[in-house]
């Protein structure tokens, strides 16, 4: 069966749908078309004059060995932050859908952190493991680890990781936490009268039917840990220690905002809109269709 | 191969509701013991408490002479069919039946001749390699039954295995799970809330309601002579029709006989016959025809008593006070509004006391 609207006039339904589309045009449309063109321009360090480069910006971009240092970087961020972040909430969720007292408390306390913004995260966390400021860097160095991430790249990055997957693992307990509930309770007797003890049953019958939400979150957490990790690094560590926590997104806004070289972070723009669209693409066709297991 | 014995056993949940009031049963090797009641009855808990899925509170559950209570599922050697099948939905049918046997730690050859010969005889070969959910719902139901034999356990359990079936289906794989049964000489504890599941499947009917045992027996001998009135309105459709032995006009047909103090009456559909004759201690009843059901071999007559004579029902809601229902073989009826007078003889009489809870012997 169609379902269709029918419209007196030809006009009417174009002008419904304006609003929208001058949002959709304005603010999504317009910027991204305005980074492609300036990702061909090059200007001057005064802003006087722009000269029209073709892919000379790429071209420099794809030869600097920082910009590779900075791809792979943000993809072991990545890959650090959705693991991290992925486990830890799979582990609580699995203790939280058992029916113990006071569920419902504990529940709602470990959705919260998802409730605090990414620089407020940031801040939160150098609290606690700033080196001079720090609580909990106190006690490290007490144990004798030389915790300074302000000079140590590697610690840093570590801190990074560590903030940004915290920050997540609310948002994946929750959808853990729905996941497992909607695995029917039968199907888990069913598998311990057929012998299977805890841990078994765990990897063998939940694991595998909780495979379309995992996959569905790791699509996600990637693009968390891309694109949304930017207001952590730049409450943290700004990139420091030199450039050991400087990701792609970080790059745009450094290279652009405060390096001037205005083509070569709208050539990274243009970069990171294609993973975006590739990402997104991966999304649609595997989680829209439901991931079938 | 074996005995299961429930003992006075009692199921309390933590709100401090009582779910299962002291139950014994005893289920002989081999026999195939139904647990029937309406919902909400407490069957499917004791079925889960032999299962080891719930804990048992009070009392013994003992499987081949063994005390189960702390045993865990895994270990009581049982296999179960849960009322959704319960299938491992990431798996093909073949890896379902052959988790169980995999767990412990059974060869590949062997896992796969016992899942072959299981899927020959619920002929679920051609389907081995699908998934759950690219099966039938007759066919979801042999995989869950085909997971069950595999096992080749002590004891089967079937928790209202049929009841997601359509009724051609459903009366199908009724017989087939006899069928199986019989022939695998397996243990078996059903639960059903269908009493015509019930009578045919039983070796030994267990009747419980409100997490009690109402009666215990021979599907047959439950139905001729129910112990209370409650078994008395649940086996036998349409339910048997029970009314206060207050009336006078039943009293003094009674009378002379050790029944006449009885307060409640039973005599089923199938037991009147239309007549002007009053059989001899037997009784008779005037009443207007107000329905006529026709279903081809029977007809049913729903009448109402003359009288205004209030009707015991044994559960709530199932017929308005002092309707009678009749049951006459072929299609050969009275019209609507007729009068007419049905007689029951002696022997088919069924009396209880006042409360429903004894059955008198005339």
């Amino acid at each position: 069966m169609q379902k269709q609207a029918i419209f007196q006039s030809k006009l009417l339904p174009y002008v419904l749908v304006a609003p929208q589309l001058a949002i959709v045009l304005i603010f999504f449309y317009w910027p991204a078309l305005q980074a492609v063109i300036q990702s061909f321009l090059l200007q001057d360090a005064f802003g006087l004059s722009t000269t029209f480069v073709w892919f000379d910006n790429y071209i420099e971009l794809f030869k600097d060995p920082a910009y590779f240092e900075s791809v792979v970087r943000t993809f072991f961020f990545s890959f650090a932050i959705a693991v991290l972040s992925l486990s830890f909430a799979l582990l609580l969720a699995v203790m939280a859908d058992k029916p113990l007292r006071g569920s419902m408390l504990y529940r709602t306390l470990l959705i919260w952190p998802y409730a605090v913004a990414p620089p407020v995260v940031g801040v939160l966390w150098i609290f606690m493991l700033h080196p001079s400021l720090g609580v909990l860097a106190r006690y490290l160095r007490a144990l004798g680890i030389d915790w300074n991430p302000l000079l140590d790249g590697d610690q840093a990055a570590t801190l990074i990781i560590l903030a940004a997957a915290w920050k997540q693992i609310s948002y994946n307990f929750l959808f853990f936490l729905a996941g497992l509930q909607a695995i029917p309770k039968s199907v888990l007797e069913a598998a311990a009268i057929d012998g299977a003890r805890p841990m078994r049953r765990f990897w063998t019958v939940t694991f595998p039917l909780l495979s379309p939400t995992i996959f569905f979150l790791l699509v996600v957490n990637i693009v968390y840990a891309f694109f949304d990790t930017f207001g952590i690094i730049d409450t943290m560590t700004r990139g420091g220690p030199g450039t050991s926590t400087v990701t792609l997104v970080y790059k745009v806004y450094s290279d652009g905002l405060l390096g001037g070289n205005l083509g070569s972070s709208a050539a990274q723009s243009v970069i990171l809109m294609i993973m975006v669209i590739v990402l997104t693409g991966i999304q649609f066709r595997f989680v829209e269709r439901k991931v079938t297991y | 191969m074996a005995n299961v014995t429930l003992r006075n056993v009692r199921k309390t949940y933590p709100g401090g509701f009582e779910a299962i009031k002291g139950v014994n049963v005893d289920v002989g090797d081999g026999q195939f013991c139904v647990l029937v009641g309406p919902s909400g009855c407490g069957k499917s808990t004791l079925l889960r408490m032999v299962a080891g899925l719930e804990t048992v509170t009070g009392g013994e559950i003992d499987i081949g002479g063994k005390v189960v209570n702390q045993v865990e599922p895994a270990d009581r050697d049982i296999a179960m069919v849960f009322q959704n099948y319960a299938l491992y939905p990431h798996m093909s049918v073949f890896n379902n039946m052959a988790y169980g046997l995999r767990n412990r730690g059974m060869k590949e050859a062997e896992i796969k001749s016992r899942v072959d010969e299981a899927a020959r005889v619920l002929e679920l070969t051609p389907m081995l390699e699908r998934k759950p959910r690219q099966l039938s719902g007759g066919q979801r139901q042999r995989v869950a039954m085909g997971r069950a034999i595999v096992r080749q356990p002590k004891v089967f359990l079937f928790d209202e295995p049929l009841s997601n079936l359509d009724a051609k289906l459903r009366i199908a794989m009724r017989v087939e799970i006899r069928k199986l049964q019989r022939r695998l000489n397996t243990t078996s504890i059903y639960v059903t809330h269908d009493q015509l599941e019930a009578m045919t499947l039983a070796d030994i009917l267990v009747v419980m309601n409100g997490g009690q045992v109402e009666q215990v027996g021979n599907p047959l001998a439950i139905y001729e002579k129910p112990a209370t009135t409650f078994v008395a309105s649940f086996i036998g459709a349409p339910p048997m029709n029970l009314m206060a032995t207050r009336p006078e006009e039943i009293r003094s047909q009674l009378a002379g006989s050790s029944a006449a103090d009885a307060g409640i009456l039973g005599i089923r559909p199938e037991d009147f016959v239309i007549t002007d004759q009053t059989p001899d201690g037997g009784v008779a009843l005037p009443l207007t025809v107000e329905a006529i059901e026709r279903v081809g071999a029977e007809t049913f007559v729903y009448g109402s008593r003359d009288q205004e004579q209030q009707r015991v029902a044994a559960t709530p809601g199932e017929l308005p006070p002092g309707e009678i229902i009749v049951r006459i073989p072929g299609t050969e009826a009275p019209a609507i509004g007729a009068k007419i007078r049905v007689a029951a003889v002696r022997s088919k009489l069924h009396l209880f006391s006042a409360d429903g809870r004894t059955r008198l012997e005339a």
